[in-house]
């Protein structure tokens, strides 16, 4: 079998053509949620796409039928206003039926404009208000540890999101217990509701501050698939950190016109911008 | 049984039944471990430190996460107890015991220690008198406020037992062993009739329990029949126990908490909108002076006497 150049992995196991597909299925079915339901957050939605279709498609280990079998990997989607895109892997990923998607923040729906466990397996923990999802997956951390469990923990917070001290507290914590087996995803796509990240709080050097709280940092192109899988499906193996993946991304992504503009923070398209939308993504 | 005439060495801190409870539960049950805000000693978990130093989870001054890390540990099948001063524990990490706790309804034990006014003289920020207004909001915690070191420790292996979000309300205050009948059961839900009364209902939880049987024997002395009843569950409430109570026509709350949506709060909502009765709320009214302990319920009537005068001017009676 062909070999790509400088990888080991043979091209029928390359998972990166599959990531690519979902990741192009979440953002289309992200992008007709929202419409439908004219409510959510598209421009996340599409900056945070790539990283849900790597790790469920690519990285976690998961039974959708067993969604709380002790042996799965965790995920915390702490940017919980993204339910178009995380709604949109769950289902693709097999959690429920895509039918249920066009409920989508409708009357009674299951599907909250953020995630409730108690309404939908693949769930672990409600989110919403931002600052949570850190905390909780240090607790899942920790109690893996103590199990001496192989399970891995990934939690993807925005980059605004990074301005909750929560983040920092559950941070310095795992800095301390070396908590290997955690994953801190940000999505980096420098916009966050109202203004630029940078001009609002400031995070730089946000690399150099997960350093500082004792964790291993890794700053990708959170839009390369290639690497996004290389480095969330490396083993723990001799790291003794918890790992810091700062995720380059660009809010909106894939759609021109919502590329970079704080209005598609939770911006919901006209009709003819719906279009448009939907043939970029699909080409 | 009276607290006036106990010894100080009959009075108990109920830290200390809680620690001895929970011990005795970790040692058969691997899966309960605690989570601490550098607060093992204030909590009196120092043994269970000294025992399974590796179950004993300090995340340092740090409440958000704490109580986020007890519900990270619920996921991993845990059953933390996470153990921090009422006041800190409630006040600065209330939005994560709404959404990861009890929105989320999730497998983990929150104990306020130290509640109330125990905290005396330094002042109002230590002060835990908001924390039940507060949780009572939450759909799914339910909330136990035990009275004595046997409660409290009965409270302990029942939070343990129950398969979700609960929140021990836990004194420092001593108090002394409440007289219960031999085949006394602590179960969630429940309130207790500590002492039969036709005339004027007295509800109480907590420190506030052991006040309110002597006020009733205070009342007695004056013909006045008071029944006395144990509140120590507030979510879920008994509601029964509240329409039973209110059938006498008078009833008195008294906690050691805010006068505004705690206990008194909770069995108005009852009486009001089931079976209204006259009705008087005793507590702190907000923001305290300083004090001691002692002083502070003294100088807001939580004392036999102001809850037996509080009692007797519902009833119309005068005073004594």
């Amino acid at each position: 079998m062909a070999q790509i150049a400088g990888d080991t992995r043979t091209l029928a196991n390359d998972p990166v053509p599959l990531i690519r597909e979902k990741a192009r299925t979440i953002r289309l079915t992200a992008l007709r949620m929202v419409y439908a339901a004219q409510l959510g957050h598209p421009g996340g939605d599409m900056s945070v796409a790539d990283i849900l279709a790597t790790l469920y498609f690519g990285v976690l280990r998961y039974d959708p039928s067993n969604p709380s079998a002790p042996w799965r990997d965790r995920f915390v989607m702490s940017k919980g206003h993204c339910t178009g895109a995380f709604y949109a892997t769950l289902a693709e990923a097999g959690f429920f039926d895509r039918a249920l998607l066009d409920t989508y923040m409708g009357p009674l729906s299951r599907l909250n404009g953020h995630p409730n466990r108690n309404y939908l397996p693949g769930v672990e923990t409600n989110t919403g208000p931002l600052g949570h999802g850190m905390p909780v997956a240090v607790g899942m951390a920790i109690a893996g540890k103590m199990d001496g469990a192989d399970y891995r923990v990934f939690v993807v917070t925005g980059d605004g999101e990074q301005q909750e001290g929560s983040n920092w507290e559950a941070g310095m914590a795992a800095g301390h217990r070396k908590l290997a087996n955690l994953t801190l995803i940000i999505d980096r796509n420098r916009l966050q509701q109202g203004a630029r990240v940078e001009d609002t709080n400031t995070l730089e050097p946000l690399a150099d501050k997960w350093r500082a709280f004792g964790w291993e940092v890794a700053d990708i192109n959170g839009h390369d698939l290639r690497q996004l899988h290389s480095v969330l499906s490396a083993p723990v193996g001799d790291r003794q950190k918890p790992l810091c993946v700062i995720a380059n991304t660009v809010k909106g992504r894939g759609i021109s016109f919502m590329e970079d503009d704080v209005k598609w923070h939770h911006g919901i398209p006209n009709a003819q911008q719906y279009q448009q939308a939907l043939e970029e993504l699909s080409q | 049984m009276s607290a006036n005439a106990a010894s100080a060495a009959d009075l108990f801190d109920c830290r200390d039944a809680f620690a001895r409870s929970l011990e005795a539960l970790a040692e058969a049950d691997q899966r309960i471990v605690t989570v601490v805000n550098d607060s093992l000693g204030s909590s009196k978990l120092n043994g269970f430190n000294k025992r399974w130093p590796e179950r004993t989870i300090n995340v340092g001054i740090a409440e958000q996460d704490m109580v986020g890390v007890g519900a990270g540990l619920a996921n991993g099948g845990k059953i933390p107890f996470v153990s921090a001063a009422s006041c800190f524990l409630t006040a600065r990490a209330m939005e994560q015991i709404k959404a990861d706790i009890a929105y989320s309804n999730v497998n983990v034990k929150l104990v306020g220690q130290s509640s109330g006014i125990a905290y005396g003289e330094l002042g109002p920020t230590h002060h835990s008198i908001e924390d039940m207004a507060w949780l009572r909001l939450l759909p799914n915690l339910t909330l136990i406020v035990p009275s004595d070191p046997w409660e409290t420790a009965e409270a302990v292996k029942a939070a343990a037992a129950l398969d979700g979000p609960v929140f021990l309300r836990i004194s420092r205050a001593p108090v002394p062993r409440l007289e219960r009948r031999q085949d006394a059961r602590f179960e969630i839900g429940k309130a207790e009739v500590l002492r039969a009364g036709n005339d004027v209902a007295l509800i109480a939880n907590g420190t506030m329990v052991t006040r309110a049987l002597e006020a009733a024997q205070l009342l007695a002395q004056e013909g006045i029949s008071a029944r006395v009843i144990n509140m120590s569950t507030v979510a879920p409430l008994d509601a029964e126990a509240v329409r039973s109570a209110a059938a006498t026509g008078a009833v008195v709350t008294i906690e050691e908490g805010s006068v505004r949506g705690g206990l008194g709060g909770a069995v108005a909502e009852v009486i009001a909108t089931s079976h209204p009765c006259r009705m008087r709320i005793m507590g702190f009214p907000g923001f305290l002076p300083t004090g001691s302990v002692d002083f502070l319920f003294e100088h807001f009537g939580l004392t036999p006497a102001g809850i037996a005068a509080s009692a007797r001017d519902l009833l119309g009676r005068g005073t004594a």
